[in-house]
Parts: structure tokens; sequence; C-alpha cells
């Protein structure tokens, strides 16, 4: 791993107070990050996988412990800022596509740069070319509800590239894909792998983790392996 | 697309608040709303009942105001103005079947000299009339008038412009001639094509020399018309005093349902015009003390204009309180309306409000798309409703003789007021999507 650390955390703990039941979601969990990592994050039912990723996405500061992206500690930052490094630093990936139902495409695609303050023509340029790049440059004035899971997956991981992430986070990308569909989104992580781009995929299928790089394991809210993956 | 590793530690572009940004954001609401189109129109409903009916209600006032003060100018707001009236005795017996052989009533020439006697030093001028209803006929045409014998200082006093020719003379008063001056609407009528000017016209017999026109009277005239006379001003005759006092006799005979009857009245109107209107008011209560110290019956009515546009104006007043609260109830309720729906549609679209998040949307660009769309949403209530509100006053001064004015700036206030309503009423649920958290907005099926 010569590649140099993007992102950090250390000690990371995640606490939900539910009345009287505390939830510990995250217990101590430490993380090192590289340039140009495909990482799979894997694990049992409610281990904490996705607390993890809304904390690496800047979307949940974590109860306690460190997230360090690019120079900055974010784990302390306030709301504004933290939508901020959102928008220009992190690409998202979910489960169920998340696009914007009354936008087309293009715009959905866009939507990134929109909130970056970017002029419409360079965004709207921008778009159409990544469009074209996931193979629906025939399909920008579509509205999602028109595509196929599998095509608004594409659209999905379009608008994750759309600001140029440094990091890109997938959260059970395929779970709601048939193994074609699926297959083809692998394909396009892997190209996405080759150019250099950061990815982290939260999966249950041993089959997709072994396609990554390096795969973490959790288990109740702690790092079980962190390993790389021998082909 | 290249493919060099994007640098970790770049400069966090500049996310800065522009006017492009916000123009997108107006055009993603139109989209928006224009996307449920019915839903945004019963939404707006209210607004638009709200806003059409205040441009329509102050077009009412202006109208009436505009009107009153129209009736005000050609009454004379420096005039008091005593009309003889039948008193309801005499009208009692003359229904039964003992009938006298002429009713008496009304004002005389000696009232008119007692006060211009009392009041010497007060009053400028007194113009007295008789008003005789009669047909006047010019060769087969005939107008069914209200034939007005009076003073050469009536259009003067009154207001009231020889629009063609001209008025009578004092030497024609001293000569009792026959000439007369027709109201305009009558001249028309009288004479389709010809000049009237030079021809005569025939009244019970009697010729009459036409030496002038009246201008148009364009407003109803309240307040105008005499004792038994529907008829406006442009439908009325105006010939010397003398002259009428001569051919017409002093007893009048008047056909009636029952049969004819015949009264005897000397001066059916007078007009007391003052120097100017500061005393008019308590002038018309000493001009009523005096005639009634010499009447003992209930034959005269004293009418200060002047008085009567001060009633107007309150009662105006009081209308336009009571619609103007009205016109606010169905404001508020009409935003209140809007805010109950963008509170639904903030509901409806938390998952929508958590992608914006996670994409780098900060709280104040989900406050300002959302107020953007109550703002539009609410303009778009205020638009309808400016455009049903000035058809509104155009369709009732079309269908009914009331005048209604709309002033220019009673849309511009009427769609501001939507404005504003759009930013009260939409803060609220653009906060409540504003604090979401983006995490539990995104779980949010
Ligand atoms: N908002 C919350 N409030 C309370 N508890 C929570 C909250 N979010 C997550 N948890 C708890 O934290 C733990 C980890 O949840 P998380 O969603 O990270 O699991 P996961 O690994 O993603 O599971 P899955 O594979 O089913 O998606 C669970 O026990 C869950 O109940
Ligand atoms: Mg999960």
């Amino acid at each position: 791993m010569a590649n140099e650390i993007i992102a950090e955390i250390k000690d990371v703990y995640k606490t939900y107070q539910m009345g009287e039941v505390t939830v510990e979601a995250l217990r101590g969990v430490d993380i090192n990050f590289h340039q140009g990592d495909y990482i799979s994050i894997m694990g049992p039912s409610g281990c904490g996988k996705s607390t993890l990723m809304n904390v690496l996405g800047c979307l949940d500061r974590p109860s306690k412990g460190q997230y360090i992206l690019g120079k900055d500690d974010v784990s302390k930052l306030e709301d504004d800022a933290l939508s901020q490094i959102r928008g220009a630093r992190l690409g998202f990936i979910f489960q169920s596509y998340n696009l914007i139902q009354q936008l087309t495409v293009a715009e959905n695609i866009e939507l990134p740069l929109y909130y970056q303050g970017y002029p419409e023509s360079t965004s709207r340029e921008k778009a159409i070319e990544l469009a074209n790049r996931v193979g629906l440059g025939d399909r920008i004035h579509h509205k999602p509800f028109e595509l196929s899971g599998g095509q608004q997956q594409r659209v999905a991981i379009a608008r994750a590239l759309s600001n140029d992430p440094l990091i890109i986070l997938a959260d059970e990308p395929t779970g709601n894909l048939d193994s074609k569909s699926g297959a083809e989104i692998l394909n396009l992580f892997d190209e996405l792998h080759q150019q250099g781009k950061t990815l982290i995929m939260v999966t249950h299928s041993d089959e997709l983790a072994e396609r990554s790089k390096r795969c973490v394991r959790l288990r109740d809210g702690k790092v079980e392996s962190d390993e790389l993956v021998t082909a | 697309m290249n493919s060099s590793p994007p640098d970790p530690f770049k400069a966090l572009p500049n996310s800065g608040f522009t006017l492009s940004r916000l123009k997108r954001t107006v055009r993603l609401g139109v989209k928006s709303i224009y996307s449920h189109g019915l839903r945004s129109l019963l939404t707006v409903m209210g607004m638009v009942f709200g806003v059409s009916s205040v441009i329509a209600m102050l077009a009412v006032g202006e109208g009436a105001s505009f009107e009153a003060q129209e009736q005000l100018r050609q009454l004379g707001s420096n005039n008091i103005i005593i009309k003889s009236i039948k008193p309801a005795e005499i009208e009692q017996s003359s229904r039964s079947s003992y009938r006298p052989a002429a009713v008496e009533y009304g004002i005389t020439y000696q009232d008119i000299k007692e006060i211009e006697l009392t009041l010497e030093k007060e009053i400028k001028l007194i113009v007295p009339a008789r008003i005789i209803r009669e047909n006047v006929w010019y060769q087969s045409r005939k107008v069914n008038c209200d034939i007005v014998g009076t003073v050469v200082t009536y259009p003067q006093v009154r207001n009231f412009k020889v629009a063609v020719g001209r008025f009578f003379s004092q030497s024609e008063i001293y000569n009792r001639d026959n000439v007369c001056v027709l109201g305009y609407e009558m001249s028309k009528l009288l004479f389709p094509v010809q000049n009237p000017i030079g021809n005569t016209v025939k009244v019970s017999g009697d010729y009459y020399k036409v030496i002038g026109i009246m201008e148009e009277s364009g407003y109803s005239n309240l307040g105008q018309s005499e004792a038994g006379s529907s008829n406006s001003v442009s439908n009325r005759m105006y010939i010397p005093l003398t002259a009428a006092k001569h051919r017409f006799g002093e007893t009048l005979i008047r056909q009636t349902s029952g049969g004819q009857e015949s009264e005897t009245v000397q001066l059916h109107e007078a007009t007391i015009n003052l120097p100017n209107q500061d005393a008019v008011i308590e002038m018309g209560q000493i001009v009523e003390s005096i005639l009634e110290r010499r009447h003992k019956k209930d034959d005269f009515e004293v009418e200060v204009p002047l008085a009567l546009l001060r009633q107007a104006e309150a009662s105006a007043r009081v209308f336009n309180i009571v619609l103007g609260a009205i016109a606010g109830i169905s404001l508020l309720v009409g935003g209140i309306g809007i805010m109950n729906i963008m509170l639904a549609s903030v509901t409806e679209r938390t998952r929508e409000i958590g992608i914006r998040r996670a994409l780098g949307a900060k709280r104040h660009d989900i406050i300002l798309q959302f107020l953007v769309e109550t703002i539009l949403l609410s303009a778009t209530g205020g638009l309808i409703g400016v455009a049903l509100g000035m058809f509104v006053p155009l369709s009732i001064t079309y269908f009914t003789d009331m005048m209604t004015i709309i002033r220019f700036w009673t849309p511009v206030l009427a769609f501001s007021i939507s404005g504003v309503v759009g930013v009260i009423f939409g803060i609220y649920p653009a906060m409540r999507a504003a604090e979401m958290d983006p995490v539990e907005a995104l779980r949010h099926e």
C-alpha cells in the first residue's frame, strides 16, 4: 500500500440512546483508507456497517473518536461544513438508488454540482459526459421511473462521480438488483478502480467481496478482520 | 474523463449564493408546482379568492366614492337644496273618494323671500325652480320629460354647463319668452339628425324655441331626482321660470291611475348657494328651522349635498372596513391552506430532502427551495386572483350601472400581499424540512 492515506477513522464510537436503552452501533473502530483503495465492508446484519458508512459519508458525527478526511478532522464540524464536505469530496451510491423522481436523469446527475454552485452550462456538460460513460447518453431527459433498476443505479453512479469525489461510498449497491444488472454495476466499479478512484462498498455477498482488493469485516461494532483479498 | 487521481487536499470550491442559482431554484420550483397541477390549483384557491376580493372591493369602493363626489360636484358642495314634497296626509285623502279641488303644498315665493331676508349676508344666490312633468314634441317624436322653469343662474349654481348654444337671458325671463334649453339625452331623442338649435318643440299647445343644449352628465344622479320624477338631468328641459308660471299656471293637473288630480305648488325646488362650504351644514339647519316655522304641514325637504356626501363617506368607510376584514380573513385562510399543503409536501418529500442533504445541500438550500415553492404557489394564486379581481369589477360595471374604478396600485398591492403571505406561511414548512436529520430522512420510506 504505497498510496497515501486520504481518510482515517480513529477509535470511533457511535451510540444511540433509545429511551432507557443505549445501543452501541460502533465500538472503537480504527481504519485507514488509502488513495485508490477498493474496499468491501462485510459483516452480519446489525453489526454497524451502515452506521460506519454514515460516519464516513459525513452524514453523521461519531459519538467519540476522530475522523480525518483529507487533512481535516471532520468529526466535530458544524452541519453546514459537513454539507460542504459531502458535496465537494464524497460520492454516494445507495441500495435503493435514491434518485429524485421529478428530476430528469441529467438533472439528477448534476445535483451535487448545483449545490456546489457551478453554473448550469458546466454542470450539464459534465452530466452528459457521465451519462454517456455509464451508457445512458440517450436517456438524459428521462425521468427515473422510466428506467430499470440497473439503469437507475447507473444514474446514481454517474451522480456520485459528478463532483469528482475523494471517496465513493456505496451501501449495498447491488442489493436491489438481479445478478445481471448487479454484474454491470460491478464492472463499472472495476473500471473506476482501474482509473484510481477510491471505493468503499458494503456488501453481504462473498462473491462481490472477492472482486474488491481489501475486505474489512465488522462484528458487533468492531473490526473483526481487515485484510487484502487474494484472488 | 481523466484518470488522474483527485487531489485529496484540494481546496473546497466556493458554494456562494448567486442570482443564477436563485433562477434555477425558481425554475425547479415552477416545475415541481406544475408537476402536480390540480393539487397546486386547489391549494391556491383560497389565495385566488382573497386577492380577487381585495381588488374587487377596492374597485367598488373607489367607484362609489368617485360617484358620490361627482354627484356632489353636480349638486354643488356650497349648496342647500330645498324641495317640495307632497305631504302624506294629502296623499292619503286623495286616494279616498273625497277629493278637494286642488291640493296646495310646497315651497312658496314667500318662503324664498323670508330665507333671503333672514340670511341676507350668508347667501350668495337663490335659484328657484318649478318642475313640470310633460310630453315634449318635435314633429312626430315625443319625450316625456321634466320641464324645469328656472332663472339664469341655474347652470352656474348647479355646476351644469351649456354644451351648445346658450342658456336663456335675464331679458328672456323678463319677457316670459318661449325659449328652452334641452338636456343632452332628450336632445338626441328629439333630434337624432337635425340640429336642434333654432328649431321649435311643442309642449301642451305651446311652442318653444331651442336655444341651447346642456352638457352630457355621465353619472346616475341620486338626490337629483325630484318629487314624482325619475328622470335624469339629461332628460330635462329648461325654460324661463316666468314662462313656466305663465304657460302652465300654478295649478297642475296630474294623471294618476285613479283619474286626475290637481295640485297647486308654487316652487318645486330652490337651490341656495353659499360662497363656500364651511357653514353649509349649519346653514341648512337654519333654513330648515325657518321653513318649519312657516309650514304647518310636512311638505318640504332640505337637502345638503355636503352632508349627504359625508354620510355616504361614513357608510363607505364602514363598508370598506367590513370588506377589508373579510378580504384579510380570506387571505389568512388562503395562507393557512397553502401552509397546510406545504407541510404535507415536506413530509411526503422527506426522502428527497435526505438525498439533497447527502449530495451537499445545506440547510439554507432546503429552506430556499421550499420557501421559493411556497412563494411561487402563493404568487400564482395572487396572479390568478389579480386577473379575477379585475374581471369582477369590469363585469359589475357591464351588467349593472354601478361604477367601479381599478386604481393601478390595487393589483400591485394585492399581488405583493400574496407574496408576503407566501413568505410568512412558507417559513415554517421550510424550516421543518431543513431541520430534518439527513440520516433519518434517507431512511424514511
Ligand atoms: N437511528 C438509530 N437509532 C437507534 N439505533 C440505531 C439507529 N441506527 C442504527 N441503529 C442500531 O445500530 C446498529 C447497527 O445498525 P446498522 O444499520 O449500522 O447495521 P448494518 O450493519 O447496516 O445492518 P444491515 O446489514 O442489516 O444493513 C443496529 O443494532 C441498529 O439497530
Ligand atoms: Mg445497512
